[in-house]
């Protein structure tokens, strides 16, 4: 959800059954995979490695295509198990781990010294207690730039190591809008990256354990937490673009490319789209979300892309041999260079010579606050949905606040009985 | 399909005559694929659905293939009743059902527009019938772009107009009316298509019977022509009702039922709940689905109940 490129076709991942010659005397692992070319490309060059390493099993990869494997998995899982599977961490694996369709893998977390390696991911990848999937990727969402917009709103762009804060933020905004620019853009015809929106304000207003207790359901949508998350929201929402209801991310990218809108709030997969509509580094910057109530630890949202051990698996001594390949520094260092992501272990190394890599780990290597997933990550499902939708429509009709809040409160009294 | 029994019954009946038996069975024998058919892959996902809405179940079963659904009885039904999505799906779908019947006296007056005999009339016919012959995906991506905020031609002729530019698809209040809109292209057509074949059928005396008595215009429409197109105007009504009520593809592919949910019909908002990546809920979707039956059951039952009377009269 959060990561949305567009799938490869399905009649090409139909066609890219295996990766390496069929031979008789290996030990099979068999990995589901939903990767793009460029990830699938990456995770071939691991599987190469990996074989090299251990001449007597094959890795045989299944790629699926990206919104096809939502459903493909649910499938899979209890028809044709394959050994590993790809999925997303924290409450997005959960309905697989209750229904005991993903295996317990703590002893590769304990036999690898993952616990330190992959500290930051630790939260992300235990329910109760248990490890249940490796994280190998992330990525930084924060404040996209657009450095020909300043010029053209003769607003001077942040410094690059200083913080801006969220009064000049919002009174920079003002010199936007009277320069006919969008402060900030975004299209949410997919409703979640204006979840990425709130998620900040909530970060920033309150802290990463009200961000998670709201996920959870913990925290009532009328106390005066919430309503302080939304009023910073009301002084957003004049600045934000117009009908983005109607809009695609992707347009939405245009509109930032073309110099239109000033700031995207955005994951890094983005700086993709970005460059493909003109952008450089010389014009594209990246900041972290402006502070908003002052001395609160500062928490990154950093959504991670894991594997799992399938309980189904004919092969899981092989596959845990994988999955401690996959979570080692190298593996991640190599994956993530080719792919343009971050890696979880903490000793691996980031390209140098991509700022918004090296910034994006910057960040979140000393975001004390703590990482959290993505809204439609951290939260139940249907009540990340309804969240969403109460989002969007106060990002378009701010005035119906009263009655978003009683929604959403509605909601949570039904799906967490107090 | 109750009558399905009979033919086991019929089977091992003592023979009054091998004649009278063979009549009674070869019929049953012809319609037997189509029965079973239509019991496997219509009647059986009734039923289960109808069961299938008592459960609190997220579509999983586990390692040794068991059900892990929870019996909630009413439970679901319960909740739609104060489910705000549900409720403006519902009225989604009222909107649909209501603003989808213009596709009849348009399609009528286009289909006696192009009843003509003028140089290359079939390419004009063809142009217009050219709608319904696309995808349902493809006119929704026109109709999205066309209605596309900033770079859309509707966007930029009312900003032409009005100074500023409306987003249909962006408007909570609007954007059911932009979609019903692009459904009513293609299903316009097809209601033409159905009306030009009935013209053909138009008995050429009677029309000049009362061209001799005097009628003409409205009057020769809607005395002559009208009454001898009953049963294509049956046939229009019944594909209407039912492509306003499966209104699914262009929803979702032009707005995804959003902004925040205002053009949700109940197909969408049951694909979303059972079958999306969020929700999940496979008893409620199934609830959802039930409602949505029941609701086409009325119109069903009224068209059956209609050619049933109109069979046993002749």
């Amino acid at each position: 959800m959060v990561h949305k490129k567009a799938g490869a076709l399905a009649l090409v991942a139909a066609l890219m059954l295996s990766t390496s010659a069929f031979a008789q005397d290996k030990r099979v692992v068999t990995w589901n995979a939903d990767y793009d070319p460029i990830p699938l490309a990456a995770a071939e060059a691991l599987i190469a490695d990996f074989e090299a390493a251990n001449p007597e099993i094959d890795v045989q990869l299944t790629n699926f295509d990206h919104e096809g494997y939502k459903n493909a998995i649910r499938n899979f899982l209890t028809a044709d198990p394959p050994d590993l599977a790809n999925w997303y961490a924290a409450n997005r694996m959960r309905p697989f781990v209750e229904a005991g369709l993903f295996a317990d893998i703590s002893d590769v977390w304990a036999n690898n010294g993952l616990i330190d390696a992959l500290a930051s991911s630790v939260p992300s990848s235990t329910i109760d207690g248990k490890q249940y999937a490796i994280p190998y990727t992330y990525y930084q969402w924060g404040i996209y730039y657009n450095r020909d917009a300043y010029a053209a709103a003769g607003v001077e762009p942040p410094a690059a190591d200083a913080t801006v804060d969220w009064a000049t933020f919002l009174a920079n905004c003002e010199k936007f809008k009277a320069a006919g620019i969008d402060c900030v853009t975004t299209g949410s015809v997919a409703k979640w990256p204006v979840a990425g929106i709130f998620d900040y304000l909530s970060l920033r207003t309150n802290g990463y354990q009200f961000h998670a207790d709201l996920a959870a359901g913990k925290i009532s949508w009328t106390s005066p937490e919430a309503r302080a998350v939304f009023a910073e929201f009301a002084k957003l929402q004049p600045f934000v673009t117009e009908n983005h209801a109607a809009i695609d991310w992707q347009d939405a990218a245009a509109i930032f490319t073309q110099g239109k809108a000033a700031h995207y709030v955005m994951g890094n997969f983005a700086v993709g789209v970005f460059k493909e509509g003109g952008m450089t580094n010389d014009n594209l910057g990246f900041m972290v979300f402006p502070e908003i109530t002052p001395g609160i630890a500062r928490a990154e949202e950093a959504p991670t892309d894991t594997i799992h051990l399938t309980s189904g698996a004919k092969n899981p001594d092989d596959a845990k041999l994988f999955l401690a390949f996959m979570a080692s520094a190298e593996a991640q260092s190599k994956w993530n260079a080719a792919v343009g992501q971050l890696p979880t272990n903490k000793n691996a190394t980031v390209d140098a010579a991509d700022p918004f890599l090296t910034e994006g780990f910057q960040a979140l290597s000393t975001a004390t606050g703590g990482i959290a997933q993505f809204w439609d990550r951290d939260a139940d499902a249907e009540y990340a949905s309804l969240g969403m939708d109460g989002f969007q429509q106060f990002l378009v009709q701010p005035e119906e606040l009263e009655a978003i809040l009683e929604r959403l409160e509605q909601a949570r009294l039904r799906l967490f009985p107090q | 399909m109750a009558n399905a029994t009979d033919t086991v019954a019929a089977a091992p009946m003592p023979r009054a005559s091998g004649r009278w038996n063979q009549r009674k069975i070869a019929p049953w024998l012809f319609l037997a694929p189509g029965l079973f058919m239509f019991a496997v892959y219509v009647l059986w996902p009734i039923v289960q659905s109808i069961s299938l809405s008592f459960y609190d179940w997220n579509g999983l079963y586990n390692r040794d293939g068991e059900f892990t659904g929870r019996f909630i009885g009413l439970q679901n039904y319960r909740e739609l009743g104060s489910d705000p999505a549900f409720e403006i799906s519902l009225w989604n779908n009222l909107k649909w059902l209501v603003l989808y019947m213009l596709a009849l006296p348009i399609g009528l007056f286009l289909s006696i527009f192009l009843n003509q005999t003028v140089r290359g009339i079939r390419l004009y016919k063809s142009l217009f019938f050219f709608p319904f012959v696309i995808s349902q995906v493809v006119v929704g991506l026109i109709f999205a772009w066309f209605y596309a905020p900033n770079f859309g031609l509707f966007y930029l002729l009312t900003e032409w107009i009005t100074g500023d530019g409306t987003a249909i698809l962006a408007d909570p209040d609007l954007v059911t009316y932009g979609i019903i809109a692009a459904g009513l292209w293609p299903q316009i057509a097809y209601v033409m298509i159905l009306y030009l074949t009935g013209l053909n059928n138009v008995a050429p005396d009677q029309i000049e019977a009362a061209r001799l008595d005097g009628a003409k215009g409205w009057k020769m429409l809607w005395y002559v022509v009208l009454p001898q197109l009953r049963p294509a105007t049956f046939i229009a009504v019944i594909v209407t009702v039912i492509g306003a009520l499966r209104s699914f593809d262009l929803v979702s592919i032009m707005t995804s039922g959003g902004p925040f949910g205002s053009s949700r019909v109940l197909s969408f908002y049951m694909y979303e709940m059972a079958l999306g990546e969020i929700g999940l809920r496979m008893g409620y979707g199934a609830a959802i689905a039930v409602v949505l039956f029941a609701i086409m059951m009325i119109f069903i039952s009224g068209f059956i109940w209609k050619m049933w009377r109109d069979e046993t009269q002749r």
